[in-house]
C-alpha cells in the first residue's frame, strides 16, 4: 500500500523533472544545429582545398572528418556537446560528430569504474553496434558485388 | 554566389536529414543507438545501389557529414576492394575505407576521457 503510493509518487515526480519535448521545436533545432554541423564540415573541406590544393577529394573527405570528429570529441571532454545533443536532439547525433560523441561521452562518465571496464568497455555502448553493422553490411556488400561480378 | 547556393544546399541536406530523424526518434521513441544504425544502413543501401555519388555531387558535406557518408564509405570501400583484389576485399574494404573515422573517433574520445573529468549534469 504504502510503497505503492511511494511507487505513484515517484513516476510522477520522475515524468515532472523529464525535459518535455515540443514537437515543432524540436524539429527546428534538429534542422538547425545538423544543417549547420554539416555547413561546418563544408567549411573545413573548402579550407583544406584552398590550403593543400593537392589533396586528392578522398583525403580532403577524410580530413574533414578526422577534424569534426576531434572537435566534437573536444566539446564532449568540456561537457558542451551534451548540452547541445539536449536541444538538437537528432540534429548532433545524425552527424559524424554524434558518432564521436557516442564513444568520447560514456568514455568520459565511466572513467572512474576504471580504465578496461569503465573506459574501454563503455566507449562501445553505442559505437559497438554501429561498428558491427557496418563491417557486417559492407561485407554483404563485398560479397554481392563480387557475385555479380562473376556472373 | 555559387558558393553561398552551395552551402545553403549544404544546409537544407543535412538539416533535412536530422530533422527526418528527429521526427523517428519523437514518434517512435528509438534510441540513439538505433537512429545511427539505421542512418549508416541508407548510406550503405544508397551506395550499393549506386545512388550515394550523384547526391554527394549535389549535396556535398550535408549528406557526408551524416553517418550516411560513413555507411557509404563503408559500401564503397568493400565494393573497391572487390574489384582490387577480389575475395579479400570483402573483409579489407569496408574497415579500410573508414579506419581514419573509426581510429580518430576512438584515439581522441580515449585521449579526452583522459584529461577531462564527468560533470554533473545539471539541467
Amino acid at each position: 500500500m504504502d510503497k505503492n503510493k511511494i511507487n505513484m509518487a515517484y513516476s510522477k515526480f520522475v515524468e515532472n523533472r523529464l525535459p518535455k519535448t515540443k514537437f515543432f521545436p524540436s524539429l527546428l533545432w534538429a534542422f538547425l544545429v545538423g544543417g549547420l554541423i554539416c555547413c561546418i564540415g563544408q567549411g573545413i573541406s573548402d579550407a583544406l582545398v584552398a590550403i593543400f590544393p593537392s589533396l586528392s577529394k578522398d583525403n580532403v573527405q577524410a580530413y574533414t572528418l578526422i577534424i569534426l570528429i576531434f572537435l566534437a570529441s573536444f566539446l564532449t571532454g568540456l561537457g558542451v556537446y551534451d548540452r547541445i545533443g539536449a536541444f538538437a536532439g537528432a540534429g548532433s547525433i545524425v552527424p559524424i560528430t554524434g558518432f564521436s560523441n557516442s564513444i568520447a561521452s560514456p568514455a568520459v562518465e565511466f572513467k572512474n569504474e576504471g580504465l578496461i571496464f569503465g573506459l574501454c568497455v563503455k566507449m562501445f555502448s553505442v559505437a559497438g553496434p554501429v561498428i558491427v553493422t557496418g563491417i557486417v553490411s559492407s561485407m554483404l556488400v563485398g560479397l554481392i558485388y563480387y557475385i555479380v561480378g562473376l556472373l | 554566389m555559387d558558393m553561398l547556393l552551395q552551402y545553403l544546399i549544404v544546409f537544407v541536406v543535412g538539416g533535412t536529414i536530422c530533422l527526418l530523424a528527429q521526427i523517428l526518434i519523437i514518434r517512435t521513441r528509438m534510441t540513439s543507438a538505433r537512429i545511427l544504425v539505421l542512418f549508416e544502413l541508407i548510406g550503405v543501401f544508397l551506395q550499393a545501389v549506386m545512388l550515394f555519388e550523384p547526391i554527394k555531387q549535389f549535396a556535398k558535406a550535408g549528406i557526408t557529414v551524416p553517418i550516411i557518408g560513413f555507411g557509404a564509405s563503408l559500401a564503397r570501400g568493400a565494393m573497391e576492394a572487390v574489384k582490387e583484389v577480389g575475395i579479400l576485399g570483402i573483409f579489407t574494404g569496408g574497415l579500410t575505407a573508414t579506419a581514419a573515422g573509426i581510429a580518430a573517433a576512438v584515439g581522441f574520445g580515449y585521449v579526452f576521457a583522459l584529461i577531462f573529468r564527468a560533470r554533473s549534469k545539471k539541467s
